[in-house]
Protein backbone atom coordinates (compact mmCIF):
# COMPACT_ATOMS: atom_id res chain seq x y z
CA UNK A 1 0.00 0.00 0.00
CA UNK A 2 1.52 3.28 -1.13
CA UNK A 3 -1.14 5.63 0.10
CA UNK A 4 -2.23 5.43 3.71
CA UNK A 5 -5.22 6.92 5.49
CA UNK A 6 -2.83 9.55 6.88
CA UNK A 7 -1.76 10.54 3.34
CA UNK A 8 -5.38 10.87 2.29
CA UNK A 9 -6.08 13.18 5.22
CA UNK A 10 -3.02 15.28 4.36
CA UNK A 11 -3.84 15.53 0.65
CA UNK A 12 -7.52 16.29 1.34
CA UNK A 13 -6.31 19.13 3.53
CA UNK A 14 -4.15 20.52 0.69
CA UNK A 15 -7.11 20.25 -1.70
CA UNK A 16 -9.57 21.94 0.66
CA UNK A 17 -11.72 18.86 0.93
CA UNK A 18 -13.01 17.37 4.17
CA UNK A 19 -14.18 13.88 3.06
CA UNK A 20 -16.34 11.65 5.21
CA UNK A 21 -14.95 8.58 6.98
CA UNK A 22 -16.45 6.40 4.27
CA UNK A 23 -15.01 8.57 1.49
CA UNK A 24 -11.54 8.36 3.02
CA UNK A 25 -11.58 4.58 3.18
CA UNK A 26 -12.71 4.40 -0.41
CA UNK A 27 -10.10 6.97 -1.47
CA UNK A 28 -7.25 4.91 0.04
CA UNK A 29 -8.41 1.94 -2.02
CA UNK A 30 -8.93 3.85 -5.28
CA UNK A 31 -5.70 5.88 -5.14
CA UNK A 32 -3.67 2.73 -4.46
CA UNK A 33 -5.32 0.93 -7.34
CA UNK A 34 -4.64 3.79 -9.77
CA UNK A 35 -1.10 4.51 -8.54
CA UNK A 36 -0.30 0.80 -8.82
CA UNK A 37 -1.02 1.08 -12.52
CA UNK A 38 0.91 4.35 -12.81
CA UNK A 39 4.10 2.61 -11.59
CA UNK A 40 4.59 1.18 -15.08
CA UNK A 41 5.97 4.59 -16.09
CA UNK A 42 9.13 3.68 -14.16
CA UNK A 43 9.96 1.12 -16.86
CA UNK A 44 10.94 4.09 -19.03
CA UNK A 45 14.28 5.86 -18.68
CA UNK A 46 13.37 9.50 -19.15
CA UNK A 47 16.57 11.05 -17.80
CA UNK A 48 17.27 12.96 -21.01
CA UNK A 49 13.68 13.54 -22.10
CA UNK A 50 12.42 17.10 -21.62
CA UNK A 51 9.03 17.45 -19.89
CA UNK A 52 6.13 18.65 -22.03
CA UNK A 53 3.73 20.94 -20.19
CA UNK A 54 1.70 21.81 -23.25
CA UNK A 55 1.37 21.34 -26.98
CA UNK A 56 1.39 24.87 -28.37
CA UNK A 57 5.04 25.64 -27.79
CA UNK A 58 5.95 22.89 -30.25
CA UNK A 59 3.37 23.26 -32.98
CA UNK A 60 1.89 26.19 -34.78
CA UNK A 61 2.24 28.58 -37.65
CA UNK A 62 5.91 29.37 -37.30
CA UNK A 63 8.07 26.30 -36.79
CA UNK A 64 11.23 28.41 -36.59
CA UNK A 65 10.12 29.72 -33.22
CA UNK A 66 9.98 27.79 -29.97
CA UNK A 67 8.38 28.32 -26.59
CA UNK A 68 6.82 31.66 -25.77
CA UNK A 69 8.20 33.23 -28.97
CA UNK A 70 5.49 31.31 -30.80
CA UNK A 71 2.89 33.38 -28.97
CA UNK A 72 4.25 36.77 -29.95
CA UNK A 73 0.94 37.45 -31.68
CA UNK A 74 -0.92 36.98 -28.42
CA UNK A 75 0.88 39.78 -26.59
CA UNK A 76 -0.29 43.36 -26.47
CA UNK A 77 0.87 46.73 -25.26
CA UNK A 78 0.50 47.28 -21.54
CA UNK A 79 -2.16 49.94 -21.80
CA UNK A 80 -4.60 51.23 -19.22
CA UNK A 81 -7.72 49.00 -19.04
CA UNK A 82 -6.14 46.49 -21.41
CA UNK A 83 -7.81 45.46 -24.66
CA UNK A 84 -11.28 45.24 -23.25
CA UNK A 85 -13.32 46.40 -20.33
CA UNK A 86 -14.14 44.11 -17.43
CA UNK A 87 -17.69 42.99 -16.82
CA UNK A 88 -19.83 45.50 -14.88
CA UNK A 89 -19.76 45.17 -11.10
CA UNK A 90 -23.39 44.10 -10.70
CA UNK A 91 -23.04 41.42 -13.38
CA UNK A 92 -20.01 39.94 -11.64
CA UNK A 93 -21.77 39.89 -8.28
CA UNK A 94 -24.99 38.41 -9.66
CA UNK A 95 -23.84 34.82 -9.08
CA UNK A 96 -22.34 35.43 -5.65
CA UNK A 97 -23.84 33.33 -2.84
CA UNK A 98 -23.49 36.39 -0.59
CA UNK A 99 -22.57 40.00 -1.33
CA UNK A 100 -23.29 43.49 -0.05
CA UNK A 101 -23.58 44.92 -3.55
CA UNK A 102 -19.96 46.06 -3.60
CA UNK A 103 -17.99 43.10 -2.25
CA UNK A 104 -18.27 39.32 -2.01
CA UNK A 105 -19.12 38.50 1.58
CA UNK A 106 -17.41 35.61 3.36
CA UNK A 107 -17.18 34.42 6.97
CA UNK A 108 -14.63 36.16 9.16
CA UNK A 109 -11.13 35.55 7.77
CA UNK A 110 -9.10 36.29 10.89
CA UNK A 111 -10.32 34.60 14.04
CA UNK A 112 -9.24 35.63 17.48
CA UNK B 1 -40.39 17.64 -41.71
CA UNK B 2 -38.58 14.33 -41.22
CA UNK B 3 -35.84 14.90 -38.70
CA UNK B 4 -34.16 11.55 -39.34
CA UNK B 5 -30.92 11.97 -41.26
CA UNK B 6 -31.54 15.72 -41.50
CA UNK B 7 -28.19 17.35 -42.32
CA UNK B 8 -27.03 20.94 -41.90
CA UNK B 9 -27.33 21.74 -45.61
CA UNK B 10 -30.76 20.10 -45.86
CA UNK B 11 -32.07 22.02 -42.86
CA UNK B 12 -30.63 25.32 -44.07
CA UNK B 13 -31.93 24.82 -47.63
CA UNK B 14 -35.40 23.95 -46.36
CA UNK B 15 -35.46 27.27 -44.49
CA UNK B 16 -33.92 29.22 -47.39
CA UNK B 17 -36.34 27.79 -49.92
CA UNK B 18 -39.35 28.44 -47.72
CA UNK B 19 -40.23 24.73 -47.28
CA UNK B 20 -40.22 25.38 -43.55
CA UNK B 21 -39.25 28.19 -41.21
CA UNK B 22 -36.48 28.22 -38.64
CA UNK B 23 -39.17 28.69 -36.00
CA UNK B 24 -41.17 25.66 -37.17
CA UNK B 25 -38.00 23.59 -37.34
CA UNK B 26 -37.01 24.56 -33.79
CA UNK B 27 -40.55 23.74 -32.60
CA UNK B 28 -40.38 20.27 -34.21
CA UNK B 29 -37.10 19.60 -32.40
CA UNK B 30 -38.55 20.76 -29.08
CA UNK B 31 -41.54 18.45 -29.65
CA UNK B 32 -39.19 15.57 -30.45
CA UNK B 33 -37.12 16.28 -27.32
CA UNK B 34 -40.24 16.46 -25.15
CA UNK B 35 -41.49 13.13 -26.46
CA UNK B 36 -38.21 11.15 -26.62
CA UNK B 37 -35.77 12.67 -24.17
CA UNK B 38 -37.42 11.47 -20.94
CA UNK B 39 -36.12 7.97 -21.69
CA UNK B 40 -32.70 9.13 -22.95
CA UNK B 41 -31.77 12.07 -20.68
CA UNK B 42 -29.60 13.97 -23.16
CA UNK B 43 -30.75 17.49 -22.23
CA UNK B 44 -30.26 19.17 -18.86
CA UNK B 45 -31.91 22.41 -19.88
CA UNK B 46 -33.80 23.77 -22.89
CA UNK B 47 -33.18 27.34 -24.03
CA UNK B 48 -36.49 27.91 -25.81
CA UNK B 49 -36.58 31.66 -25.54
CA UNK B 50 -33.08 32.06 -26.90
CA UNK B 51 -33.74 29.51 -29.66
CA UNK B 52 -36.98 31.07 -30.82
CA UNK B 53 -35.49 34.57 -30.80
CA UNK B 54 -32.65 33.38 -33.03
CA UNK B 55 -35.03 31.40 -35.27
CA UNK B 56 -37.17 34.55 -35.62
CA UNK B 57 -34.12 36.53 -36.77
CA UNK B 58 -33.30 33.88 -39.38
CA UNK B 59 -36.91 33.82 -40.59
CA UNK B 60 -36.91 37.61 -40.95
CA UNK B 61 -33.76 37.39 -43.09
CA UNK B 62 -35.28 34.62 -45.21
CA UNK B 63 -38.46 36.60 -45.69
CA UNK B 64 -36.48 39.55 -47.03
CA UNK B 65 -34.85 37.13 -49.47
CA UNK B 66 -31.40 37.80 -48.10
CA UNK B 67 -28.55 35.31 -48.41
CA UNK B 68 -28.62 33.11 -45.33
CA UNK B 69 -25.48 32.28 -43.31
CA UNK B 70 -24.13 28.68 -43.41
CA UNK B 71 -25.98 27.43 -40.32
CA UNK B 72 -29.16 29.49 -40.75
CA UNK B 73 -31.96 27.92 -38.74
CA UNK B 74 -29.95 24.78 -37.94
CA UNK B 75 -30.93 23.44 -34.48
CA UNK B 76 -27.90 22.55 -32.37
CA UNK B 77 -27.26 21.44 -28.80
CA UNK B 78 -24.39 22.51 -26.52
CA UNK B 79 -22.57 20.43 -23.92
CA UNK B 80 -23.18 21.91 -20.49
CA UNK B 81 -19.48 22.67 -19.89
CA UNK B 82 -19.69 25.51 -22.43
CA UNK B 83 -21.02 28.70 -20.88
CA UNK B 84 -24.09 30.38 -22.35
CA UNK B 85 -25.01 33.90 -21.34
CA UNK B 86 -28.22 33.92 -19.35
CA UNK B 87 -28.76 30.16 -19.75
CA UNK B 88 -27.93 28.03 -16.70
CA UNK B 89 -24.65 26.14 -17.10
CA UNK B 90 -23.84 23.41 -14.59
CA UNK B 91 -20.96 21.36 -16.03
CA UNK B 92 -23.06 18.41 -14.83
CA UNK B 93 -22.20 19.39 -11.25
CA UNK B 94 -24.26 20.26 -8.18
CA UNK B 95 -21.68 22.90 -7.29
CA UNK B 96 -22.90 24.98 -10.27
CA UNK B 97 -26.60 24.13 -9.99
CA UNK B 98 -27.57 27.83 -9.94
CA UNK B 99 -24.88 29.29 -12.17
CA UNK B 100 -26.08 31.75 -14.82
CA UNK B 101 -23.05 32.71 -16.92
CA UNK B 102 -22.57 36.43 -17.71
CA UNK B 103 -20.91 35.71 -21.09
CA UNK B 104 -20.94 33.32 -24.05
CA UNK B 105 -18.37 30.71 -24.99
CA UNK B 106 -16.66 31.76 -28.25
CA UNK B 107 -17.57 28.53 -30.08
CA UNK B 108 -21.26 28.97 -29.18
CA UNK B 109 -21.21 32.65 -30.19
CA UNK B 110 -19.66 31.71 -33.54
CA UNK B 111 -22.32 29.08 -34.20
CA UNK B 112 -25.07 31.59 -33.46
CA UNK B 113 -23.41 34.25 -35.62
CA UNK B 114 -23.59 31.70 -38.44
CA UNK B 115 -27.34 31.37 -37.85
CA UNK B 116 -27.49 28.27 -35.62
CA UNK B 117 -30.39 27.89 -33.20
CA UNK B 118 -29.28 26.70 -29.73
CA UNK B 119 -31.92 24.29 -28.42
CA UNK B 120 -30.40 23.70 -25.00
CA UNK B 121 -27.65 22.36 -22.81
CA UNK B 122 -26.56 18.75 -22.95
CA UNK B 123 -25.91 16.31 -20.15
CA UNK B 124 -22.35 15.21 -19.42
CA UNK B 125 -20.13 13.70 -16.76
CA UNK B 126 -19.47 16.16 -13.95
CA UNK B 127 -16.78 18.62 -15.14
CA UNK B 128 -16.32 16.30 -18.15
CA UNK B 129 -14.73 13.66 -15.94
CA UNK B 130 -15.90 10.24 -17.00
CA UNK B 131 -16.27 7.76 -19.84
CA UNK B 132 -19.90 6.73 -19.40
CA UNK B 133 -21.89 9.85 -18.47
CA UNK B 134 -22.78 8.13 -15.19
CA UNK B 135 -20.93 10.85 -13.26
CA UNK B 136 -23.52 13.49 -14.14
CA UNK B 137 -24.86 14.88 -10.87
CA UNK B 138 -28.31 15.17 -12.44
CA UNK B 139 -29.14 11.99 -14.34
CA UNK B 140 -27.47 9.35 -16.48
CA UNK B 141 -27.83 9.39 -20.28
CA UNK B 142 -29.12 6.23 -21.95
CA UNK B 143 -27.66 5.14 -25.28
CA UNK B 144 -30.39 5.68 -27.92
CA UNK B 145 -29.30 2.48 -29.67
CA UNK B 146 -29.82 0.38 -26.51
CA UNK B 147 -31.31 2.08 -23.47
CA UNK B 148 -29.66 -0.37 -21.06
CA UNK B 149 -26.26 0.85 -22.16
CA UNK B 150 -24.17 3.97 -21.60
CA UNK B 151 -23.78 6.56 -24.37
CA UNK B 152 -20.10 6.97 -23.51
CA UNK B 153 -18.65 10.05 -21.93
CA UNK B 154 -18.04 12.57 -21.01
CA UNK B 155 -20.02 14.22 -23.84
CA UNK B 156 -22.73 11.51 -23.64
CA UNK B 157 -25.63 13.92 -24.05
CA UNK B 158 -24.04 15.53 -27.12
CA UNK B 159 -23.62 12.15 -28.83
CA UNK B 160 -27.04 10.84 -27.83
CA UNK B 161 -28.83 14.00 -29.00
CA UNK B 162 -27.42 13.63 -32.52
CA UNK B 163 -28.02 9.86 -32.58
CA UNK B 164 -31.66 10.31 -31.47
CA UNK B 165 -32.35 13.21 -33.88
CA UNK B 166 -32.80 15.67 -31.03
CA UNK B 167 -30.36 18.11 -32.72
CA UNK B 168 -28.85 18.29 -36.20
CA UNK B 169 -25.38 18.68 -34.70
CA UNK B 170 -23.91 19.41 -31.26
CA UNK B 171 -20.80 20.65 -29.52
CA UNK B 172 -18.86 18.61 -26.99
CA UNK B 173 -15.48 18.76 -25.32
CA UNK B 174 -12.66 16.23 -25.47
CA UNK B 175 -9.91 16.05 -22.83
CA UNK B 176 -9.08 12.34 -23.17
CA UNK B 177 -11.62 11.04 -25.68
CA UNK B 178 -14.82 12.67 -24.45
CA UNK B 179 -16.00 13.45 -28.00
CA UNK B 180 -14.66 10.47 -29.93
CA UNK B 181 -15.64 7.66 -27.53
CA UNK B 182 -19.33 8.68 -27.13
CA UNK B 183 -19.51 9.26 -30.90
CA UNK B 184 -18.38 5.67 -31.42
CA UNK B 185 -20.80 4.31 -28.76
CA UNK B 186 -23.78 6.14 -30.30
CA UNK B 187 -22.97 5.63 -33.98
CA UNK B 188 -22.31 9.26 -34.98
CA UNK B 189 -19.23 11.28 -35.99
CA UNK B 190 -17.23 13.11 -33.37
CA UNK B 191 -14.23 15.34 -34.06
CA UNK B 192 -11.53 16.44 -31.62
CA UNK B 193 -9.61 19.23 -33.37
CA UNK B 194 -5.91 20.04 -32.96
CA UNK B 195 -5.10 21.74 -29.65
CA UNK B 196 -5.30 25.46 -30.42
CA UNK B 197 -7.59 25.08 -33.44
CA UNK B 198 -10.73 26.09 -31.55
CA UNK B 199 -10.82 28.73 -28.83
CA UNK B 200 -11.41 27.37 -25.33
CA UNK B 201 -12.83 30.68 -24.10
CA UNK B 202 -15.97 29.83 -22.17
CA UNK B 203 -15.16 26.13 -21.77
CA UNK B 204 -15.23 25.35 -18.04
CA UNK B 205 -11.66 24.10 -17.62
CA UNK B 206 -10.87 20.50 -16.68
CA UNK B 207 -7.25 20.06 -17.91
CA UNK B 208 -6.19 23.15 -19.79
CA UNK B 209 -3.37 21.61 -21.82
CA UNK B 210 -5.62 18.75 -23.00
CA UNK B 211 -9.10 20.30 -23.36
CA UNK B 212 -10.64 20.81 -26.81
CA UNK B 213 -14.06 21.83 -28.09
CA UNK B 214 -15.35 19.95 -31.12
CA UNK B 215 -18.47 18.91 -33.04
CA UNK B 216 -20.73 15.86 -33.22
CA UNK B 217 -22.53 15.35 -36.52
CA UNK B 218 -24.23 12.79 -38.73
CA UNK B 219 -21.94 13.28 -41.73
CA UNK B 220 -18.32 14.27 -42.37
CA UNK B 221 -19.53 17.28 -44.34
CA UNK B 222 -21.60 18.47 -41.37
CA UNK B 223 -18.59 18.05 -39.09
CA UNK B 224 -16.60 20.12 -41.61
CA UNK B 225 -19.21 22.89 -41.59
CA UNK B 226 -19.27 22.94 -37.78
CA UNK B 227 -15.47 23.04 -37.53
CA UNK B 228 -15.14 25.77 -40.17
CA UNK B 229 -17.56 27.86 -38.12
CA UNK B 230 -15.92 27.49 -34.71
CA UNK B 231 -12.21 27.28 -35.70
CA UNK B 232 -9.64 30.06 -35.74
CA UNK B 233 -7.77 32.49 -33.58
CA UNK B 234 -9.66 34.18 -30.76
CA UNK B 235 -8.00 36.99 -28.77
CA UNK B 236 -9.87 35.74 -25.69
CA UNK B 237 -7.80 32.50 -25.63
CA UNK B 238 -4.07 33.07 -25.93
CA UNK B 239 -3.52 29.39 -26.79
CA UNK B 240 -5.86 29.57 -29.79
CA UNK B 241 -3.42 29.39 -32.65
CA UNK B 242 -2.85 31.91 -35.37
CA UNK B 243 -2.98 29.27 -38.09
CA UNK B 244 -5.18 29.87 -41.17
CA UNK B 245 -8.46 27.92 -41.25
CA UNK B 246 -8.92 26.10 -44.56
CA UNK B 247 -12.34 25.64 -46.13
CA UNK B 248 -12.91 22.18 -44.69
CA UNK B 249 -16.16 21.85 -46.62
CA UNK B 250 -14.60 22.06 -50.07
CA UNK B 251 -11.62 19.99 -48.87
CA UNK B 252 -13.78 16.94 -48.08
CA UNK B 253 -14.53 16.32 -51.74
CA UNK B 254 -10.90 16.00 -52.78
CA UNK B 255 -9.80 12.47 -53.78
CA UNK B 256 -8.17 10.08 -51.31
CA UNK B 257 -6.41 7.89 -53.87
CA UNK B 258 -2.78 7.53 -52.88
CA UNK B 259 -3.35 8.75 -49.34
CA UNK B 260 -0.97 6.97 -46.96
CA UNK B 261 -2.97 5.41 -44.12
CA UNK B 262 -0.97 4.21 -41.14
CA UNK B 263 -2.01 1.27 -38.99
CA UNK B 264 -0.29 0.97 -35.60
CA UNK B 265 -0.02 -2.54 -34.18
CA UNK B 266 -0.16 -1.14 -30.65
CA UNK B 267 -3.83 -0.28 -31.26
CA UNK B 268 -4.72 -3.89 -32.02
CA UNK B 269 -3.28 -5.59 -28.94
CA UNK B 270 -4.66 -7.25 -25.84
CA UNK B 271 -8.05 -5.98 -24.68
CA UNK B 272 -9.42 -5.19 -28.12
CA UNK B 273 -12.68 -7.09 -28.51
CA UNK B 274 -12.61 -9.46 -31.54
CA UNK B 275 -15.79 -8.03 -33.08
CA UNK B 276 -14.43 -4.50 -32.87
CA UNK B 277 -11.13 -5.64 -34.34
CA UNK B 278 -12.93 -7.33 -37.25
CA UNK B 279 -15.00 -4.21 -37.98
CA UNK B 280 -11.91 -1.98 -38.00
CA UNK B 281 -9.98 -4.41 -40.19
CA UNK B 282 -12.88 -4.51 -42.65
CA UNK B 283 -12.98 -0.70 -42.70
CA UNK B 284 -9.23 -0.59 -43.43
CA UNK B 285 -9.82 -2.98 -46.34
CA UNK B 286 -12.42 -0.54 -47.67
CA UNK B 287 -9.90 2.30 -47.46
CA UNK B 288 -7.47 0.17 -49.47
CA UNK B 289 -10.19 -0.36 -52.10
CA UNK B 290 -10.60 3.43 -52.29
CA UNK B 291 -6.98 3.60 -53.38
CA UNK B 292 -5.35 4.40 -50.05
CA UNK B 293 -1.97 2.92 -49.37
CA UNK B 294 -2.01 1.01 -46.07
CA UNK B 295 1.29 1.36 -44.20
CA UNK B 296 2.37 -0.29 -40.94
CA UNK B 297 3.57 2.20 -38.33
CA UNK B 298 4.57 1.92 -34.71
CA UNK B 299 3.57 4.03 -31.71
CA UNK B 300 5.78 2.22 -29.21
CA UNK B 301 4.86 4.13 -26.04
CA UNK B 302 1.09 3.65 -26.35
CA UNK B 303 0.84 1.42 -23.26
CA UNK B 304 2.12 4.28 -21.10
CA UNK B 305 -0.53 6.69 -22.31
CA UNK B 306 -3.16 5.97 -19.66
CA UNK B 307 -0.89 6.43 -16.62
CA UNK B 308 0.70 9.56 -18.14
CA UNK B 309 -2.69 10.95 -19.04
CA UNK B 310 -4.33 10.36 -15.67
CA UNK B 311 -1.45 12.11 -13.88
CA UNK B 312 -1.31 15.15 -16.19
CA UNK B 313 -5.10 15.50 -16.42
CA UNK B 314 -5.76 15.18 -12.69
CA UNK B 315 -2.88 17.49 -11.75
CA UNK B 316 -4.29 20.19 -14.00
CA UNK B 317 -7.82 19.49 -12.75
CA UNK B 318 -6.81 19.86 -9.10
CA UNK B 319 -5.54 23.33 -9.94
CA UNK B 320 -8.44 24.35 -12.21
CA UNK B 321 -11.10 23.21 -9.74
CA UNK B 322 -9.59 25.20 -6.89
CA UNK B 323 -11.71 28.12 -8.12
CA UNK B 324 -14.88 26.44 -6.84
CA UNK B 325 -14.77 27.70 -3.29
CA UNK B 326 -18.25 29.07 -2.64
CA UNK B 327 -17.14 32.71 -2.78
CA UNK B 328 -17.87 34.20 -6.22
CA UNK B 329 -20.34 31.69 -7.70
CA UNK B 330 -21.68 28.23 -7.14
CA UNK B 331 -22.77 26.34 -4.05
CA UNK B 332 -21.94 27.64 -0.58
CA UNK B 333 -22.43 25.46 2.48
CA UNK B 334 -24.78 26.77 5.18
CA UNK B 335 -23.96 27.48 8.83
CA UNK B 336 -20.20 27.39 8.49
CA UNK B 337 -17.78 28.03 11.37
CA UNK B 338 -15.00 29.79 9.47
CA UNK B 339 -13.70 30.65 6.01
CA UNK B 340 -11.76 27.42 5.66
CA UNK B 341 -14.74 25.44 6.94
CA UNK B 342 -16.81 27.15 4.25
CA UNK B 343 -14.37 26.19 1.49
CA UNK B 344 -14.21 22.58 2.58
CA UNK B 345 -17.87 21.99 3.20
CA UNK B 346 -18.93 23.81 0.03
CA UNK B 347 -16.60 21.62 -2.02
CA UNK B 348 -17.51 18.45 -0.10
CA UNK B 349 -21.23 19.04 -0.71
CA UNK B 350 -20.85 20.33 -4.26
CA UNK B 351 -18.47 17.82 -5.89
CA UNK B 352 -19.31 14.22 -6.74
CA UNK B 353 -17.17 11.14 -6.03
CA UNK B 354 -15.22 11.03 -9.31
CA UNK B 355 -14.38 14.72 -9.20
CA UNK B 356 -13.09 14.36 -5.64
CA UNK B 357 -11.09 11.29 -6.66
CA UNK B 358 -9.39 13.21 -9.48
CA UNK B 359 -8.72 16.28 -7.34
CA UNK B 360 -7.13 13.97 -4.76
CA UNK B 361 -5.01 12.09 -7.31
CA UNK B 362 -3.88 15.34 -8.95
CA UNK B 363 -3.09 17.02 -5.63
CA UNK B 364 -1.13 13.94 -4.55
CA UNK B 365 0.86 13.92 -7.82
CA UNK B 366 1.75 17.58 -7.35
CA UNK B 367 2.51 17.43 -3.64
CA UNK B 368 5.99 17.86 -2.16
CA UNK B 369 8.01 14.67 -2.55
CA UNK B 370 5.86 13.25 -5.34
CA UNK B 371 6.05 16.01 -7.98
CA UNK B 372 9.14 14.59 -9.73
CA UNK B 373 8.11 10.96 -9.46
CA UNK B 374 4.60 11.49 -10.79
CA UNK B 375 3.81 14.81 -12.45
CA UNK B 376 7.20 15.55 -14.01
CA UNK B 377 7.62 11.89 -15.00
CA UNK B 378 4.25 11.96 -16.77
CA UNK B 379 5.23 15.13 -18.63
CA UNK B 380 8.43 13.47 -19.86
CA UNK B 381 6.46 10.45 -21.04
CA UNK B 382 4.10 12.87 -22.78
CA UNK B 383 7.08 14.02 -24.86
CA UNK B 384 7.81 10.40 -25.82
CA UNK B 385 4.18 9.76 -26.80
CA UNK B 386 4.16 12.93 -28.90
CA UNK B 387 7.44 11.97 -30.58
CA UNK B 388 5.86 8.61 -31.49
CA UNK B 389 3.26 10.45 -33.57
CA UNK B 390 5.79 12.87 -35.11
CA UNK B 391 7.90 9.92 -36.26
CA UNK B 392 4.92 7.96 -37.59
CA UNK B 393 3.59 10.98 -39.47
CA UNK B 394 6.88 11.23 -41.38
CA UNK B 395 5.71 8.08 -43.20
CA UNK B 396 1.92 8.51 -43.42
CA UNK B 397 -0.82 11.14 -43.84
CA UNK B 398 -3.23 9.69 -41.27
CA UNK B 399 -3.31 6.86 -38.73
CA UNK B 400 -6.41 4.71 -38.19
CA UNK B 401 -7.50 2.35 -35.44
CA UNK B 402 -10.36 1.56 -33.09
CA UNK B 403 -11.85 4.41 -31.03
CA UNK B 404 -12.70 2.16 -28.10
CA UNK B 405 -11.70 -1.44 -27.32
CA UNK B 406 -15.38 -2.43 -26.92
CA UNK B 407 -18.80 -1.15 -27.98
CA UNK B 408 -21.05 0.58 -25.42
CA UNK B 409 -21.10 -1.21 -22.07
CA UNK B 410 -24.06 -1.55 -19.68
CA UNK B 411 -25.06 1.18 -17.26
CA UNK B 412 -23.56 0.33 -13.87
CA UNK B 413 -21.06 -2.15 -15.31
CA UNK B 414 -17.86 -0.22 -14.47
CA UNK B 415 -19.14 2.37 -12.06
CA UNK B 416 -17.42 0.83 -9.01
CA UNK B 417 -14.04 0.34 -10.63
CA UNK B 418 -12.42 3.65 -11.60
CA UNK B 419 -9.29 1.99 -12.99
CA UNK B 420 -11.31 -0.22 -15.37
CA UNK B 421 -13.16 2.88 -16.53
CA UNK B 422 -9.86 4.73 -17.13
CA UNK B 423 -8.34 1.83 -19.08
CA UNK B 424 -11.20 2.00 -21.60
CA UNK B 425 -9.73 5.35 -22.79
CA UNK B 426 -6.56 3.65 -24.05
CA UNK B 427 -6.97 4.60 -27.74
CA UNK B 428 -8.16 8.16 -27.28
CA UNK B 429 -5.98 9.83 -24.63
CA UNK B 430 -2.90 9.76 -26.90
CA UNK B 431 -4.31 12.41 -29.26
CA UNK B 432 -4.89 14.81 -26.34
CA UNK B 433 -1.39 14.31 -24.94
CA UNK B 434 0.14 14.92 -28.39
CA UNK B 435 -2.38 17.64 -29.34
CA UNK B 436 -3.21 16.06 -32.70
CA UNK B 437 -6.70 15.96 -34.24
CA UNK B 438 -8.80 12.80 -34.30
CA UNK B 439 -12.23 11.86 -35.57
CA UNK B 440 -14.40 8.84 -34.78
CA UNK B 441 -16.64 7.61 -37.60
CA UNK B 442 -19.19 4.78 -37.51
CA UNK B 443 -17.94 1.73 -39.41
CA UNK B 444 -20.32 -1.05 -38.47
CA UNK B 445 -22.32 -2.77 -35.79
CA UNK B 446 -21.72 -5.61 -33.38
CA UNK B 447 -23.96 -8.72 -33.36
CA UNK B 448 -26.00 -6.94 -30.70
CA UNK B 449 -26.49 -3.99 -33.08
CA UNK B 450 -24.14 -1.75 -31.11
CA UNK B 451 -22.22 0.81 -33.17
CA UNK B 452 -18.46 0.45 -33.65
CA UNK B 453 -16.31 3.51 -34.33
CA UNK B 454 -13.05 3.88 -36.20
CA UNK B 455 -10.69 6.64 -35.25
CA UNK B 456 -8.64 8.63 -37.76
CA UNK B 457 -5.71 10.65 -36.39
CA UNK B 458 -4.16 13.49 -38.39
CA UNK B 459 -1.11 15.72 -38.23
CA UNK B 460 -1.24 18.93 -36.19
CA UNK B 461 -3.67 21.38 -37.84
CA UNK B 462 -4.51 18.89 -40.60
CA UNK B 463 -8.20 18.30 -39.85
CA UNK B 464 -8.86 18.71 -43.57
CA UNK B 465 -7.23 15.37 -44.39
CA UNK B 466 -9.03 13.33 -41.72
CA UNK B 467 -12.36 14.88 -42.73
CA UNK B 468 -11.61 14.07 -46.37
CA UNK B 469 -10.95 10.41 -45.54
CA UNK B 470 -14.05 10.26 -43.32
CA UNK B 471 -16.13 11.68 -46.16
CA UNK B 472 -14.70 9.24 -48.74
CA UNK B 473 -15.40 6.28 -46.42
CA UNK B 474 -18.94 7.48 -45.78
CA UNK B 475 -19.69 7.81 -49.51
CA UNK B 476 -18.30 4.35 -50.24
CA UNK B 477 -20.04 2.61 -47.31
Amino acid sequence: MKVTEKDVTYVADLANLELSEQERTRMVRDLNSILGHVDSLNELDTTNVPPMAQVSDRFGLDDSRQGSARFAYASRDDIHEGLRKSLPHDVVLANAPDSDGTFFKVPKVIEK
Amino acid sequence: MDLRNLTIDAARSAVAEGKTTATALAESYFAKIESDDPKIGAYLMLSKERALTKAGEVDALAKKGEKLPPLAGVPVGIKDVLVTKGVRTTAGSKILSNYIPPYDCTAVARLESAGAVVLGKLNCDEFAMGSSNENSAYKPVHNPRDLSRVPGGSSGGSAAAVAADMAVATLGSDTGGSIRQPASFCGVLGLKPTYGRVSRYGLIAFASSLDNIGPFAKTAKDAAIMLRTIAGRDPMDSTSAEVPVPDYVSEVDKPVKGMKVGVAKEYFGEGLEPETRAAIEAAIQKLAKLGCEIVDVSLPHTKYAIPAYYLVATAEASSNLARFDGVRYGHRAKAVRSLSDMYRRSRDEGFGAEVKRRIMLGTYALSAGYYDAYYLKAQRVRTLLTNDFIEAFKKVDVIVGPTSPTPAFKLGEKVDDPLAMYLADIYTVTANLAGIPGISIPVGNSKESLPIGMQIFGKHFDEATILRLAHAYEKAA
